[in-house]
C-alpha cells in the first residue's frame, strides 16, 4: 500500500490552520519520524494519514491499495486500554481485523510474550502501570502484522525504563518489515529511532531530511532554532 | 407519638411474621417493577448506546427531550397509559387496564428515559476516550456501541438500579391503571396510600419499611459491586 502520497493536504478548525498545504510522499522502508515543537501538527497530519479526520483540502493516496484503508495501526500518546484482559484488549484487535477465531488467542499470547507481557496477559488492562499499558498497546497493533504503524508520541508520558522498553519493541518492528511512522518533541529519541526526518513547524513541512544530514546541518533556520533551543 | 410507636412495634410483628398479606403485596410489588425495569433496560440502554455514538440530525433536540422526560410525572403516564389502555381506547382490545400487565407497561414508559438518557450520558463520556481507539482498530458504529455497552456495565447496573427505585417508589401511576384491586394490582405504594387514609397504620409502615429497606439494600449491592470492579478492572 505504501508509498503513501500526500498533495497539498490541508486541515483546518474554525478557520484555524492547523496542516498547510503539504505535499510529500513517504515510502516503504525507513523509519520517518515527524519532528517538531508542540503545535506544530505533528499528531494532527498522523490522524489525518490514519484516516481518523478529514482533510479540509489535498489528498491521501495509499498507492497500491485495493481502495480501503489497508493494513495500517495506530499507538497513541495515551493508550486507551478496554475493561477486560491485557490478552483480550489484543484478541478485540485481531477481532475487528478479520482474523479467525482460532488464530486470535495464538496470536494474541505470542505478541504478548514478545513485548514481555506474558506472564500478565490474563491480568485486566486498566490496572496495568503505564508502561506496561504503552506496551500491550503496542502489541495490539502489532499483532495486526501492520504494513504500516503510526506511533504518535508513544513515550511521552513514560519513565526513563519504560521508554527504553517502547523503543526496543519499535526496532523489533521495525526489523519485521513494518514501516514505521512516528512523531516526536524529543530530539534524542528522534536521533535514536529516525532514518528520516520530516520537520513541522506550524502546521507547514519546513524540512524533509535523511537524518544524520538533518541533525548534522539543519537546512532552515525554524529547525535550526529548534534544535538550539533543547535543554541538555 | 404513641401512636407511631404503637403501628411501628406492630409493623415489625407483621414483617417477623411473614403476613400473608403483606407478602403478596411485596411480591406483586417486585415482580411489576421488576419486569418494567427489564423491559426499561432491554430498550434504553441500546438507545442511550445509539444515541451516545450516532450522528444524526434531531439528536440534540431528542438529548434534550430524554433528559426532560426524565422528570415524567407518574400521574400523568398512568393517565396516557389510562386513555390508551381503556375500552374506547386504541389498545382497549387487549383489555389489560386494571391487571399487572398494565402497571408494567405504566412503568416501562416512565423509568425508559432514565435508563436511556442516564446510561446515554455515561456512554458518551466513555466514547470521547475510546473513540479514536475503536476508529483506528476498525470499529463501525454498531461494534463501538457494544464495546461501549460491556465497558460501563458497573456504571449501567446503578443506573438500572435507579429505574427500578423509581419504579418501586411511584404510586400515581400504578394507581391509575392498576386501580388498587386488593389482591390482582395492590402493590406497596398504593397500598400505602390506602392504608394510611383508613387509619390502618401498621400495615402502611410496615409495607413503608420494607419498601425503604429494599430499595437501600439494592443500591448498597450495586455501590458495593461496582466499588469492587473498579478496583479488579480499573
Amino acid at each position: 500500500m505504501l508509498p503513501l502520497v500526500l498533495d497539498s493536504l490541508s486541515f483546518a478548525v474554525n478557520g484555524r490552520t492547523i496542516i498547510d498545504r503539504i505535499s510529500v510522499e513517504i515510502g516503504a522502508g525507513p523509519r520517518t519520524i515527524i519532528l517538531g515543537p508542540n503545535g506544530a501538527g505533528k499528531s494532527v497530519l498522523m490522524r489525518l494519514c490514519h484516516g481518523l479526520l478529514r482533510p479540509t483540502s489535498g489528498s491521501i493516496a495509499w498507492c497500491g491499495s485495493n481502495g480501503g484503508r489497508g493494513r495500517q495501526a495506530m499507538v497513541f500518546q495515551r493508550p486507551v486500554m478496554l475493561r477486560r484482559s491485557a490478552l483480550a484488549n489484543v484478541i478485540y484487535g485481531l477481532k475487528l481485523a478479520g482474523f479467525g477465531h482460532s488464530e486470535r488467542e495464538l496470536r494474541a499470547r505470542d505478541v504478548l510474550e514478545v513485548v514481555g507481557l506474558g506472564d500478565i496477559a490474563d491480568r485486566p488492562a486498566r490496572v496495568l502501570s503505564g508502561g506496561e499499558q504503552q506496551r500491550l498497546a503496542m502489541a495490539r497493533a502489532w499483532a495486526l502484522n501492520p504494513e504500516v504503524l503510526f506511533l504518535d508520541e508513544p513515550t511521552a508520558n513514560l519513565d526513563p525504563g519504560a521508554v527504553r522498553d517502547i523503543e526496543s519493541i519499535i526496532a523489533q518492528i521495525h526489523a519485521s518489515s513494518t514501516k514505521i511512522v512516528m512523531t516526536t518533541h524529543n530530539l534524542g529519541q528522534a536521533r535514536r529511532l529516525g532514518d528520516e526526518i520530516l520537520f513541522l513547524s506550524q502546521g507547514r513541512l519546513i524540512e524533509r531530511a535523511p537524518a544524520d544530514r538533518f541533525f548534522r546541518k539543519p537546512v532552515s533556520a525554524e529547525a535550526e532554532a529548534f534544535m538550539r533551543g533543547e535543554l541538555p | 407519638m404513641n401512636e407511631i410507636g404503637l403501628a411501628a412495634a406492630e409493623a415489625g410483628r407483621l414483617i417477623a411474621g411473614l403476613d400473608a398479606k403483606l407478602t403478596e403485596i411485596v411480591l406483586l410489588s417486585l415482580r411489576v417493577s421488576l419486569t418494567a425495569v427489564i423491559f426499561a433496560s432491554v430498550l434504553g440502554l441500546p438507545l442511550g448506546a445509539a444515541i451516545a455514538v450516532g450522528r444524526f440530525p434531531g439528536r440534540r433536540a431528542l438529548i434534550v427531550l430524554l433528559n426532560a422526560l426524565m422528570g415524567l410525572p407518574p400521574v400523568v403516564v398512568g393517565l396516557v397509559v389510562y386513555l390508551l389502555l381503556s375500552r374506547a381506547g386504541p389498545l382497549g382490545r387487549f383489555g389489560i387496564l386494571f391487571t399487572p400487565a398494565a402497571m408494567v407497561v405504566a412503568q416501562t414508559i416512565l423509568i425508559l428515559p432514565i435508563v436511556a438518557a442516564l446510561s446515554r450520558q455515561v456512554i458518551e463520556d466513555t466514547w470521547q476516550e475510546y473513540q479514536e481507539q475503536l476508529r483506528s482498530l476498525g470499529a463501525g458504529p454498531i461494534t463501538s456501541a457494544l464495546t461501549l455497552l460491556w465497558d460501563t456495565r458497573y456504571s449501567l447496573v446503578t443506573i438500572v438500579l435507579a429505574g427500578f427505585g423509581r419504579a418501586a417508589a411511584e404510586v400515581g401511576a400504578v394507581i391509575i391503571v392498576g386501580g388498587n384491586i386488593d389482591g390482582v394490582t395492590r402493590v406497596m405504594t398504593t397500598a400505602i396510600a390506602l392504608e394510611t387514609s383508613k387509619g390502618d397504620l401498621p400495615l402502611a409502615l410496615g409495607l413503608g419499611i420494607i419498601l425503604l429497606s429494599l430499595i437501600l439494600a439494592l443500591n448498597a449491592a450495586a455501590y458495593w459491586v461496582k466499588e469492587a470492579a473498579q478496583r479488579r478492572y480499573g
